[in-house]
């Protein structure tokens, strides 16, 4: 095979960079979501079955099931989960991502993000808010009756808004929130707030009632990271415009289910190498420890693959009080990423640097050969089901996941 | 004795700096031993044999660093830690003072300085021949300081060199002058018409320096490394230097200096030398200088002699040696020895060699760790016994530590050693200055002398030269004030130093 | 030799590998130089190392076929 890597690389960037995320709607999982099934579990991270899965992602199952009626209790879901009667799959391996345990299953509303550049959709589900929610394995009744809310009111006011607002490019949201001190993985409230302000009158002129417009109203506003879901789904679209191009080394996915962190390669169509997900070292809420703490979980590391969240650091400083560091620390997380990526986003510019745009395009050889991991910064879940968010902090993949996809990528490729 | 560790994970330093480090800890009171290293093989068999390696180390790598302190208690050795690691972090401070964090590569170290022509490198062997290759494909010269760099690697880098009129000065180099900069350990010489191309470090900073003082300059002093010379090399890189030299409008004056070639490569080096169209100086270190006059060329007896030519070369005038043979006599008179044998303490191979050299022939037998044909293999080389001339550079001396010419400590451990040694009559040592060497090594080998004399209550003659100009950052005669006051007499160069020697051990 | 030649009239500007004291000195005397923090590629890994540089032969060769053309 005669393959230029850096041909094949500037191609993958040119594509991620010409991508154009914006809100095209939402719509139930069954209809939209390829290879959706009633009794398919979509989930965050690299393949699992449920006897690997971790506290969260279990709970978040259980929660799952009993949601979609499948089962109508917790100790009948267990049951159900073990049996071969339920099939589990990765998000990624379904044009989707979803954050924390990320359980999605056929009933769900989901947001539809279009790349308008070459028309592909991803998926990701609403984001129901901090506390007890499905995403940190809670499966309370209080979880189920907001699951149902949301599937029943929160979705359809937000679909019949959509197509009264301006059309939402999420590549422009997402920009100008790098200059209001989001990084639109950790910290997203300038982006929610936009988005809320994009959608507010279109809600209004919708014809629900009353009630009905404001609740969702107050929803999205009491949920700093509402955005979330919308961009996730956004830096997915982009970098799914580089897969798989032949011999590209840009890693196209990180993400992890809570025992496993997986990533992808461009140029190594449907591979996953995996390795163990590492625990996240950070503060942790007051009475937590770190022997509560569940490994690093959650596909939102989608955002630092496409150069936003911790690869953005220093556009949102404020994140590194997490790990007691500076104003310093922060531009230093980011300027050490550029030693692994090929490019520099011609969208997301970080004011604190001068306006350059941000780390664009992790190259599995630079990573390798400078023996740098990328940078994660992400919220940390207690260990058990339900329990939610116990603090946030500094994480990495490890090296492992890397070393695997050289190897992969030698052997298919340099083998003559 | 307790010892205690720290590991610092995926924390890289250059082994000097960590030697260097070790090394002024270890000197605090109470601590008994500090290593302080990446946790590479080598490292783990010093750990393993001084009995201070951890289980903890297990399983770590070479990326990770290893700071271990042996004290008389559990403080003084957490004390140790807390100083290495405050080193450390001033360390990381000079560099990190700026704005932006270093580069990691010669990559991004090529982005941020486009214009750079020289890549000076002296990371470990291993790795050497690869950096220099992506050098040389980048259109950049290379100044190749390290060492374990293979034949077969530096066959393939000087042929690249070759091809693109690249130079590859080295593996192994240390020292080298180009366009008025010196580069490693190298001193500061004025310009001039002289251009040199040498196999040898020291030599070429004994010459440039002489030249120098003698007060002319140079254009170029490029090093070619050790194996230049090798029938494999062919001396690839001596012949382009030297058409390069030939060619330069700069440079009146070619020098030549290096160990005898292969036989192979002699003939087309003549042939090279021929076809200059400049006056050539030539010194093959212990040839018969004959050999070089039969081809018309003129052979310098050795360093000093190989710096007077050029300069009578360069301004068609006459130069003697800075201190006369009468001078020198003058002094060894004044001076009784109170025993018979003789201590050389190098820090410079070359001078080394070239003091057993001169005094073979008159002296009587000579040991040394580094004998040259008719002197002595030492048995011991960590006891002296008889005249014994020491080149403290060589391997057996550096394993954990950095090169003499950097870290004076064994040497100075030696000296007080050889002090207490009552059959000891006579003391000599080299003080290399310039870039790259001690701030102040004259001050360092003083405190030496006057610990060995406290210690022995002995007084063996001292005597000392120091290679280098009064331009070098330590200062020609402010190192020679240093030296004098402590009653050490002192000399321009290696060659004059070694007549003081051999007049005062033939009065004996 | 005209190239080398010409070298020797220009302004040594130098990047260093290794040991900081060389750039420190060079920096002292106002000789522009650009210090790196070099480390060992692959952080020390053998292996990886090794599959990096079968990557590079791989992508030389395909470099020299295209020169060819």
């Amino acid at each position: 095979m005669l393959i230029d890597i850096q041909e094949a690389n500037a191609k993958a960037l040119a594509a991620i960079q010409a991508a154009q995320p914006i809100i095209k709607g939402i719509d139930t999982a069954i209809n939209v979501v390829p290879g959706m099934k009633k009794n398919l579990i979509l989930h965050a991270g690299p393949p699992i079955t449920w006897a690997k899965m971790s506290g969260p992602l279990k709970g978040a199952v259980i929660g799952g099931l009993i949601y979609e009626g499948l089962a109508a209790n917790p100790a009948e879901a267990e049951k159900l989960a073990a049996s071969s009667q339920i099939e589990y799959s990765p998000w990624h391996e379904h044009d989707g991502v979803g954050p924390m345990a990320g359980v999605a299953t056929a009933s769900m509303p989901v947001w539809i993000v279009e790349n308008k550049t070459n028309g592909r959709k991803t998926f990701c589900t609403l984001n129901e808010g901090l506390g007890k929610v499905l995403r940190y394995g809670a499966f309370s009744d209080e979880v189920i009756t907001r699951l149902k809310w949301m599937e029943k009111t929160l979705a359809p006011v937000l679909k019949a808004a959509i197509p009264l607002a301006a059309e939402i490019n999420l590549k422009n949201m997402i920009a100008q929130a790098l200059q209001m001190g989001d990084e639109v993985h950790n910290r997203n409230k300038a982006a929610t707030s936009m988005l809320i302000r994009e959608l507010a009158a279109a809600i209004t002129k919708t014809s629900f009632s009353q009630e009905e417009k404001a609740r969702v109203l107050e929803f999205m506003h009491s949920n700093d990271h509402f955005f979330l879901n919308l961009s996730m789904p956004a830096a997915k679209v982009m970098l799914q415009a580089a897969e798989w191009i032949e011999g590209s080394t840009i890693v196209t996915t990180m993400c992890r289910n809570g025992t496993e962190f997986g990533i992808r390669v461009a140029g190594l169509k449907d591979r996953w190498f995996t390795g163990p997900a590492q625990i996240v070292q950070g503060l942790l809420f007051p009475g937590f420890e770190e022997k509560d703490c569940n490994p690093d979980i959650g596909d939102s590391a989608i955002t630092e693959t496409c150069g936003l969240g911790g690869f953005s650091m220093a556009a949102a400083p404020a994140i590194v009080k997490f790990v007691g560091g500076t104003v310093s620390d922060a531009m230093n997380f980011t300027r050490k990423m550029y030693e692994i990526t090929d490019g520099e986003s011609q969208s997301f510019q970080i004011p604190a640097m001068d306006f350059r745009g941000s780390p664009t395009g992790i190259n599995l050889l630079k990573v390798c050969e400078k023996n740098i991991l990328p940078q994660i910064n992400t919220g940390i879940a207690h260990k058990d089901a339900g329990v939610g968010q116990v603090g946030a902090g500094l994480v990495n993949p490890p090296m492992k996941c890397f070393e695997d996809a050289l190897e992969a990528y030698v052997e298919k490729y340099c083998q003559n | 004795m307790v010892v205690c560790h720290l590991i610092r994970k995926q924390t890289y330093f250059d082994s000097v700096t960590l030697m260097l480090i070790g090394s002024q800890v270890k000197k605090l009171d109470g601590i008994e031993n500090a290593v302080v290293g990446m946790c590479t093989d080598y490292n783990i068999d010093s750990l393993k044999r001084l009995n201070m390696y951890q289980p903890e180390f297990d399983g770590l790598t070479p990326n990770d660093l290893i700071i271990c302190i042996m004290g008389k208690d559990k403080a003084t050795a957490e004390s140790g830690i807390a100083e290495v690691e405050k080193r450390l972090k001033s360390r990381k401070q000079a560099s990190g003072a700026s704005a932006e964090l270093p580069p990691a590569t010669q990559e991004e170290a090529a982005r941020r300085l486009p214009e750079a022509n020289v890549v000076l490198i002296s990371v470990p062997g291993e790795y050497a021949a690869r950096e220099a290759a992506q050098a040389l494909n980048n259109g950049r010269h290379v100044m190749l300081f390290s060492d374990n760099v293979s034949i077969e690697e530096e066959l393939e880098l000087k042929t690249l060199g070759v091809s693109k009129e690249l130079l590859v000065m080295g593996p192994d180099c240390g020292t080298a002058i180009i366009n008025g900069t010196p580069l490693a350990f190298a001193n500061a010489v004025r310009s001039g018409d002289i251009g040199l191309v040498a196999a040898s470090g020291t030599g070429l900073q004994e010459v440039t320096s002489t030249i120098h003082r003698l007060g002319c300059g140079i254009s170029q002093a490029i090093g070619v490394g050790g194996r230049d010379l090798s029938e494999k090399i062919g001396g690839r890189m001596t012949i382009m230097a030297t058409r390069a030299l030939a060619a330069d409008p700069a440079t009146r004056v070619i020098v030549m200096i290096s160990k005898p070639p292969a036989e192979k490569v002699l003939k087309p080096l003549f042939a090279e030398f021929k076809n200059i169209g400049k006056p050539v100086v030539v010194y093959f270190i212990g040839a018969d200088p004959k050999m070089i006059e039969e081809q018309g060329f003129v052979a310098a007896r050795n360093l000093e002699d190989a710096a007077i030519q050029a300069c009578r070369l360069s301004n068609k005038k006459q130069h003697n040696p800075e201190m006369a043979d009468s001078e020198i006599k003058k002094l060894a008179d004044k001076v009784k020895l109170p025993a018979a044998s003789l201590r050389g303490l190098y820090s410079g191979g070359t001078l080394c060699d070239e003091a057993q050299r001169l005094l073979q022939p008159v002296i009587g037998e000579i040991f040394s760790n580094t004998p040259v044909k008719g002197c002595k293999e030492m048995p011991d080389v960590y006891k002296s016994s008889g005249h014994c001339i020491i080149d403290l550079g060589d391997d057996n001396f550096t394993r954990g530590k950095a090169h003499p010419m950097i870290d004076p400590d064994y040497r100075s451990e030696r000296l007080v050693q050889e002090f207490a040694d009552p059959s000891v009559g006579i003391i000599c040592f080299d003080v290399v200055l310039g870039y790259g060497s001690h701030p102040d090594m004259a001050g360092e080998m003083v405190g030496a002398i006057e610990r060995g004399r406290k210690k022995s209550g002995r007084n063996p003659v001292l005597a000392a030269c120091i290679c280098g100009t009064e331009e070098d950052p330590q200062g020609w005669q402010q190192q020679k004030a240093r030296l004098a006051e402590a009653g050490v007499s002192v000399f321009p160069t290696n060659v004059a130093m070694v007549k003081f020697v051999q007049h005062c051990l033939e009065r004996k | 030799m005209s190239k080398l030649v010409s070298f020797f009239g220009q302004k040594v500007k130098v990047i260093n590998l290794g040991i900081p004291s060389f750039a420190e000195d060079l920096k002292k005397q106002g000789v522009e130089v650009m210090h790196t923090e070099w480390r060992p590629p692959a952080g020390g890994n053998k292996k990886i190392q090794a599959l990096l540089a079968k990557v590079e032969a791989w992508q030389s060769k395909v470099k020299a076929g295209k020169g060819a053309r």
